[in-house]
């Protein structure tokens, strides 16, 4: 069984055009979740009342269903009470609902992380509220969550395998089809892995390099 | 009509079989997880030696399935690899193998991290007065192990369990795919049908995982402390 390098050069169109919305797709959801989780961490941090128990909820409830049934949802169940969203909407509605409540956690293991030698130096020198977050808070918990915010980042990336299934053109889609229509199997699947491995492997290296450039903050405790 | 949407769920055997469909998800997770459990065990233990061949090995094992997306593995095993064996496996078997291998790497990660984690002296004292290398495991490191590795390990289930709702992507007849029978059948009668089966599911899955991350979270809070 030879290789079928004339069907793998025809159909390389579809795939970098299937990778560049998955790209886009994770670029948007990884954007919106480390707004969401930065906004839900500062919320559970500073013990905001009301909003801490909607923030809990969300978290649980985001954490503990599938992204493939949160999706089906959004997709096929809200059109039904009028809500109607196109496909890539809902792909990026569904991993920023996803992908926010991974983050939280993130920003929030590296809230727990500074020590109370920090904060209160940090008050006993008079800083203000938005000094006290922006000078000692924030770079020492960035610091210690950058590796679980990367490793979510990888995880979301590898999550928009599944928003083909509500007919967004992604890279799945195209090889099911491809494999449906002319079964070329193993090319098209060479092809799928191929391309993850070129988004994904870079992203998880620089994340590692990424990782042991900001190894700063370990001090203080 | 809109209030009426909810039947769709009590209607005839809708609820008997939305949960026989949930019984084969249940099936695919609990097999994969307790056999992946087990080879992840072993493979922990020999990611532990000293011989760089051994430990790249099992590093390359996993970091091929962190980085492979997992509903990439399922169309691999399920039209890649029985095309190219010629076999035909059904879904079923094909979503238990991958998560199989997939549950296997990632516990043996933590079972890895958790072996390593434990005092070197645990280990000398156990040499010192006289155990066996099974002797060893068995009295001296699994036990503490174990309590290390439980909630990662419980975690582990739940992504495992949540994970399952892929394998309606490669045919298999799981709770979705009952749902979305239900949901063409009573297109015509009930329109809103979608909202509810999907909002159940969406329900149904919650109730199983939820409990499992409570006791990992628990667990965790109550070991470290």
């Amino acid at each position: 069984m030879g290789i079928n390098w004339q069907f793998i050069a025809d159909s390389l169109p579809l795939y970098l055009e299937a990778a560049w919305t998955t790209l886009k797709l994770g670029f948007w959801g990884i954007l919106f979740s480390l707004i969401i989780g930065l906004i839900c961490s500062i919320v559970l941090y500073f013990k905001v009342k009301v909003l801490k128990s909607i923030v809990q909820a969300y978290i649980e409830l985001s954490r503990n269903t599938p992204l493939l049934i949160q999706l089906f949802f959004l997709y096929f169940g809200l059109t039904k009470l009028g809500i109607t969203l196109n496909e890539n909407a809902c792909a990026i509605i569904g991993l920023s609902f996803l992908g926010g409540s991974y983050m939280a956690e993130a920003y929030r293991s590296g809230l727990e992380a500074i020590s109370k030698i920090q904060i209160e130096s940090g008050l006993s020198i008079g800083l203000n509220k938005a000094q006290f977050v922006r000078y000692v808070i924030f770079p020492q918990a960035f610091s210690v969550s950058i590796p679980l915010l990367g490793a979510n980042c990888i995880f979301l990336l590898k999550e928009t395998s599944i928003v083909g299934a509500i007919a967004v053109v992604d890279l799945m889609n195209v090889t099911k089809d491809l494999i449906g229509m002319y079964y070329q199997t193993f090319e098209a699947l060479s092809m799928l892995v191929a391309v993850y491995l070129l988004i994904i492997l870079p992203l998880s290296l620089l994340l590692t390099w990424l990782e042991r450039k900001v190894r700063y903050a370990e001090f203080g405790n | 009509m809109q209030s009426l949407g909810i039947s769709v769920l009590f209607k005839g055997m809708n609820m008997q079989r939305l949960f026989d469909g949930l019984l084969v998800t249940a099936r695919i997770a609990f097999i994969s997880i307790v056999i992946g459990s087990l080879l992840g065990i072993v493979l922990g233990v020999i990611w532990t030696s000293k011989s760089k061949w051994i430990r790249s090995f099992c590093r390359i094992y996993l970091e091929v399935f962190r980085i492979i997306p997992i509903l990439v593995w399922l169309f691999i095993m399920y039209f890649g690899v029985t095309t190219a064996l010629n076999l035909h496996i059904s879904g079923e078997i094909t979503s238990i193998i991958v998560f199989t291998l997939w549950g296997a790497a990632e516990m043996g990660d933590i079972v890895r991290g958790a072996l390593e984690s434990l005092p070197k002296h645990q280990i000398e004292s156990g040499k010192a007065i006289g155990l066996s290398f099974l002797g060893l495991y068995r009295y001296i490191l699994i036990p503490q192990a174990i309590r290390r590795m439980l909630p990662g390990a419980i975690n582990l289930a739940t992504r495992m369990v949540k994970t399952t709702s892929l394998v309606v992507l490669i045919g298999v007849i799981d709770v979705i795919k009952v749902g979305q029978q239900i949901i063409e059948l009573s297109r015509l009668e009930v329109p809103t049908a979608s909202f509810w089966v999907y909002g159940f599911i969406f329900i149904l899955y919650f109730i199983i995982c939820y409990p499992l991350s409570m006791l990992s979270k628990r667990l965790e809070n109550k070991w470290n402390g």
